[in-house]
């Protein structure tokens, strides 16, 4: 147990308190804001994390992951605009509550459920992510291969754009990630005789550029509406009656949001819709559903945070992360020289357990600061994307340069941002891409590690246990469209993104 | 990530009233082509580096496996293009966004050459006035303000080597 006490010395460290509290103030703020979503904030701010300790970066960069859970909550209340992607589904029953004059028991309800989604995710995590980091210490580059496969496969199924799309998306991430030189023999590869490109892409450019750019210039096509929200928010505290209604809510969002979480391709959006799906099948009166159920904010608010969290665990354990934000967190902890894996909890404890720990505390702070913040965050509202986009641009373009001092990496982020904007504008989720980005060389090498070690028999895969068992689930996951299309009367699979809408 | 338009639209109001319409097939089959000749360059590039036997994988391996799977996806999205529906419209609005990138690599053309503080002044500028259509006023201000602060942050705070003049 005291590498776990450790943990909490390390987050009561001054330094690391203020840096969970900026971060969690950071994550809610982004979480307000609609537009720029936690992968993005986080994809701009990497080049300033560069300064801090490990440590003190990481629990920053978590901070902010979750607490954009919280923030996401608040606008889609009040506004009916969800500042999150995962906070869709809380525009329902949220903003109906809100036009009833409840305004205040759907925030505090929301907030209730997203502390005990977070902290029980976190206790979760400190008892599954060790057990799970000490199972995967076997893995071998066969295991590794698989894994990271199975990870892109279930990321790009699962993406908000259309599934062939993702896997082009990743398939072109694969191949960025080739571009310099061979680990294996020194030979140059798609560089074009480019210096430049000889060290391989940098992944912080390529974050920036699809992740915060390319958002933005999305979002330059859009007319805005002009925000309305209500000054103020009377009676945060919810009824008895509220939470009993809504206690089983919680309960089961928790358990469907920490489980949904640590699937690839799962987080926090999947587990916020299938929560809202899951009450309103349960309900004895579904009808009650979009028109102001407590059920319907407590659910989908408690599974998001307890996702948010629990998406930890397969990038702490395994080193694979779970979805895009994950994929940037991974590019966080590789730029302060630490590869997550299995060895992270023996070989760095006091990271591990601090940023873990560090999460107990963020739960509490942002439990504390949500409500009373609420006025201040609408008043954040009012301020017009059109003064927001340039500030941002300049931080991302200044920020850029700071990673490796080049010019050249500016020039990068700015094409990234170009490529962001026209997947998007095409229907392709950077997602994919960025996450086969950054397994891409892993996935390679261990391959290739793979082959050398079968004497380049694929037959190699099938008859190691874990690695067998990861290919059936992969050729599971990746042939279940085909069957579909070929017994199409066969009753249609859970599908919770079709359930709400 | 997320913006507003990701409401989905049985909660009230149409989902997209404030993006571009729906872009048609022939887009699509556009997207398929760029992929497909992607993949196969890609591939060309990969067979020349050599892609070595299962047992003795060359750097061109990888790359070919990779490159190859791109280019029958492509052909899966040609295949498929008539029934997507994901994407949108190029129209007028898009040329703001080619407005916008060009201000940036004006931008990167001359930071460093000549420091980043009249580059980034400039480019807030232009991105309140021109893009953002912001009073004249509230334009030189907040270019101004914010930067001064990018200079406190990044060569004061941050002591940071991007050029700069002062």
């Amino acid at each position: 147990m005291s590498p776990v006490l450790d943990g909490f010395a390390v987050v009561l460290e001054p330094v690391n308190l203020l840096y969970c509290l900026v971060g969690v103030l950071i994550g809610m703020l982004v979480g307000v804001l609609p537009g720029l979503g936690p992968a993005a904030t986080i994809a701009i701010l990497l080049p300033i994390t560069l300064g801090i300790e490990p440590v003190t970066a990481i629990i920053m960069v978590a901070g902010i992951f979750y607490g954009a859970q919280y923030g996401g909550t608040v606008t889609s209340v009040l506004l009916r605009l969800p500042g999150e992607a995962s906070s869709v589904v809380t525009v329902f029953d949220g903003h109906a509550l809100a036009r009833q004059g409840r305004a205040g028991t759907a925030l505090g309800i929301a907030a209730i459920g997203s502390f005990i989604g977070g902290t029980l995710s976190v206790i979760a995590l400190t008892l599954v992510a060790p057990v799970v980091a000490e199972f995967a210490l076997d893995f071998g580059p066969p295991e590794y291969t698989l894994l990271a496969l199975l990870g892109i496969l279930l990321v790009a199924t699962v993406s908000s754009g259309g599934k062939l799309k993702a896997l082009i998306a990743a398939a072109i991430g694969l191949l960025l990630a080739t571009v310099g030189r061979d680990g294996f023999t020194s030979t140059e590869r798609f560089t074009f005789g480019s210096l430049s490109l000889a060290d391989g892409l940098d992944f912080v450019p390529i974050a920036m550029g699809l992740f915060g750019l390319g958002e933005i210039l999305y979002t330059l096509e859009e007319r805005h509406r002009v925000v309305h929200a209500p000054t103020t928010v009377a009676n945060v505290w919810p009824s008895r009656t509220d939470l009993r209604q809504s206690s089983g809510a919680i309960g089961r969002g928790g358990v469907l949001g920490f489980l949904l979480g640590i699937l690839p391709g799962g987080g926090a959006v999947l587990a916020s819709l299938a929560a809202y799906a899951l009450e309103k099948r349960r309900s004895r009166h579904p009808e009650r559903f979009g028109h102001g159920a407590v059920e319907g904010v407590a659910a989908p608010e408690t599974a998001n945070n307890a996702a948010a969290t629990s998406s930890f665990i397969p990038l702490l354990s395994l080193g694979i992360p779970a979805n895009a934000t994950m994929a940037v967190i991974f590019g966080a902890l590789l730029i302060q020289g630490i590869t997550p894996g299995p060895q992270l909890v023996t070989e760095h404890p006091e990271l591990f357990w601090g940023v873990v720990n560090s999460m107990y505390l963020g739960n509490i702070l942002l439990l504390i600061m949500s409500i009373p913040l609420v006025g201040l965050f609408v008043r954040i509202l009012r301020i017009r994307p059109s003064i927001l986009a340039p500030i941002t641009v300049l931080i991302t373009l200044i920020g850029a340069y700071t990673v490796n001092n080049s010019v050249f990496d500016i020039g990068l982020v700015v094409f990234f941002g170009v490529i962001g904007y026209l997947m998007k504008k095409l229907g392709f989720d950077p997602g994919p891409l960025v996450l086969a980005f950054v397994l891409g060389s892993l996935l390679e090498t261990a391959l290739r590690r793979s082959l050398l070690m079968f004497d380049g028999d694929p037959g190699g895969f099938v008859t190691r246990p874990i690695s067998g068992t990861l290919l059936v689930l992969f050729l599971a996951v990746a042939l279940a469209p085909a069957v579909r299309t070929a017994w199409p009367n066969r009753k249609k699979p859970f599908d919770p993104s079709k359930e709400t809408v | 990530m997320s913006s507003p338009t990701e409401i989905p639209s049985d909660a009230g109001e149409p989902a997209d009233e404030n993006r571009p319409p729906a872009a048609g097939p022939a887009t699509q089959l556009v997207t398929a082509v760029v992929v497909v000749a992607l993949g196969a360059t890609a591939l060309t590039g990969a067979l020349n580096l050599g892609v070595g036997s299962p047992a003795k994988p060359g750097p061109g391996t990888w790359p070919a496996l990779v490159s190859a799977a791109l280019t029958v996806l492509g052909v899966l999205l040609a295949a498929n293009a008539r029934r997507m529906d994901d994407a949108e419209q190029f129209t007028r609005t898009g040329l703001l966004v080619s407005v916008a990138v060009g201000s940036m690599v004006a931008f990167v053309a001359v930071v460093g050459v000549i420091g980043f503080e009249i580059p980034a002044a400039l480019l807030t500028f232009f991105w309140l006035r021109v893009l953002g259509r912001e009073s004249r006023r509230t334009s030189i201000v907040v270019s101004l303000v914010l930067t001064i602060l990018l200079y406190a942050l990044f060569v004061g705070a941050l002591e940071v080597t991007i050029p700069h003049l002062f």
